[in-house]
């Protein structure tokens, strides 16, 4: 039929388009890019400090404080979301684990940038109070844990209801207790599926630029400490954009270069974790 | 058949519909970045120049003075703020000053400590001195507040204080005045330095600050205005050519006698006071 023709070649020619989009985004980083790694090599962006305006380019102090950050955000975030996945799920009486549900789905619509505004006003003062200077790794990891908790309990959730209700059953009915049918046969089922959807989240806190911009001090160093502060690439970014140029400016794109293909690296991880079972 | 003609009438009428959107608009508009020192100056002018001159938008962005500088050079902007004099390589472009201004270290209300010599405060911004209570204060740690790179404001600061940025070992950093007000008022032990005018402005509407001169000159407008204020700055707005048509009006706008008014409210120095 001539609507079933013209249905298939529309929908191959968006999933083409959808997928281009990412080749353009690359190709477009990568030419942007090459300039200045054929005149300075690989190896100068991790060398030495970030002088920009004398010609230093090296990343690394902003790269260890991105992963620093995120790795930090999903430590604290994926065990909790976890656990209140399971909550939802086994223990909570089933109206409660709905309206649970929902009002999680209610904080992963939070603009990320209104988190930023609390945790300026309200969470930096307050680590101030402890230990100064408050803008620090520490901030950032709370507000990001904070942004990509929502996703990851939900993700879980979706994982765990997608265990087969018969082995819960057939559990049950061998006599198992709760905990022990969670612990023994929901989770390691549901690993995959759980453990993709924390991958996503990392592309996430990866590329958060906003809240981080505003509490973590934005000081270009290697990270000392926990509550010192640090400069994440996605707010190197941000603060210098408006006024690079030239190679400065090439610089920039070679950390956006470096965030995609760390982003693309760590989703086909989740990708390929996706597809295994781990019972 | 009914049902045929109303998806032709939704899709005509959502076809003409989308193409009301083109056109010509009949409002000019007049696009201004850089420091965000002059912006909110800028943007009380923009707002009468666009009461006088109806039909025309007056559009403000900050994001430092480089910025204002590279953006009228990329044909971006109109007019570039440019909270400084130009440098040997802008001599190409075309300088407007509307108003002076002057750089004051900031301090937390609750800061016991009210004087520090220039020499005290190369230290701290170096970080050899990290304690209130070497320069006469309680026995709190040091919180450095230094402005990001591009910013006017930090290039001034170093020149007059004769340091590289290399050399500043900051805690926070940030980038235009109000974000470094806003962190020494959440931080009792922080120092920075913002622009004059906004730290007079937000301390006498009540922000928990209070302004440190340097070398032994109380940071004020009048001292600005009387000369011997030695860290002040012309404030700029640059056009790459020569300014016509819209821009011109509101240059000329902005440098005659009805914009000091605009200009004191910031606690600026009207360039004809001077």
């Amino acid at each position: 039929m001539r609507t079933n023709r013209f249905v298939q070649i529309s929908l191959k020619v968006s999933a083409l388009l959808a997928a281009s989009v990412l080749l353009f985004i690359l190709y477009f980083l990568v030419q942007e890019s090459i300039p200045l790694i054929k005149t300075l090599g690989m190896s100068a962006f991790f060398q030495g400090g970030w002088y920009p305006l004398e010609g230093e380019y090296s990343l690394t102090p902003m790269l260890l404080g991105s992963l620093y950050v995120a790795i930090g955000a999903l430590a604290l975030a994926a065990p909790l979301g976890i656990v209140v996945a399971i909550f939802g799920q086994f223990y909570a009486p089933v109206l409660l684990g709905k309206v649970y549900r929902g009002m999680v789905e209610l904080l992963s619509g939070i603009p990320s940038v209104v988190y930023g505004f609390w945790g300026l006003t309200v969470l930096v003062p307050w680590i101030t109070y402890w230990v100064p200077p408050g803008t620090s790794v520490l901030a950032g990891i709370i507000v990001l844990a904070m942004m990509v908790l929502p996703l990851v309990v939900l993700t879980a959730d979706s994982a765990i209801s997608s265990v087969p209700r018969n082995y819960i059953r057939s559990a049950q009915a061998l006599g198992l207790a709760r905990w022990g049918i969670i612990y023994r046969l929901v989770l390691p089922v549901a690993l995959p599926g759980i453990l993709s959807g924390i991958m996503l989240q990392s592309g996430r806190a990866l590329g958060e630029t906003m809240a981080v911009l505003m509490v973590t001090g934005n000081v270009v160093q290697l990270p000392e400490g926990l509550f010192k502060p640090v400069r994440t690439l996605t707010a190197n970014i941000a603060l210098e954009m408006a006024y690079a140029v030239d190679s400065h400016r090439i610089a920039l794109f070679i950390s956006g270069l470096l965030l995609l293909l760390m982003t693309v690296l760590i989703v086909s991880i989740a990708h390929y974790l996706k597809g295994r079972r781990f019972a | 058949m009914g049902k045929i003609n109303l998806y032709r009438f939704l899709s005509v009428s959502w076809f003409l519909l989308a193409l009301s959107g083109c056109g010509q608009s009949n409002t000019v508009k007049l696009t201004l970045t850089g420091s965000s020192t002059i912006a909110p100056l800028v943007m009380e002018l923009g707002r009468a120049f666009e009461k006088q001159q109806p039909g025309t938008r007056v559009d403000v962005q900050t994001g430092g003075s480089s910025r204002g500088i590279a953006d009228i050079r990329a044909g971006i902007s109109n007019i570039g703020m440019v909270s400084r004099s130009l440098k040997i390589s802008e001599k190409d472009l075309f300088p407007h000053t509307i108003a002076y201004d002057g750089i004051t270290l900031i301090l937390n209300k609750s800061n016991p400590v009210n004087v520090l010599t220039d020499n005290q405060i190369v230290e701290i911004f170096k970080g050899n001195i990290n304690n209130w209570a070497e320069v006469g204060g309680p026995n709190k740690g040091i919180t450095v507040v230094n402005k990001a790179e591009g910013r006017s404001t930090l290039e001034l600061f170093l020149n007059y204080f004769k340091l590289e940025n290399r050399a500043i070992k900051a805690d926070v950093v940030i980038g235009d005045n109000q974000q470094g007000i806003k962190t020494v008022i959440g931080n009792p032990w922080s120092i920075g330095y913002v622009s004059v005018g906004a730290a007079e402005y937000e301390e006498k509407h009540g922000s928990a600050i209070k302004l440190l001169g340097v070398s032994g000159e109380k940071a004020s407008t009048t001292a600005i205005k009387q000369g011997h204020y030695p860290l002040s700055r012309p404030l700029n707005i640059v056009t790459l050519n020569k300014p016509e048509g819209i821009a011109k009006a509101f240059i000329d706008f902005a440098q005659s006698s009805n914009a000091a008014a605009f200009v004191e409210e910031q606690y600026f120095i009207p360039i004809n006071a001077h």
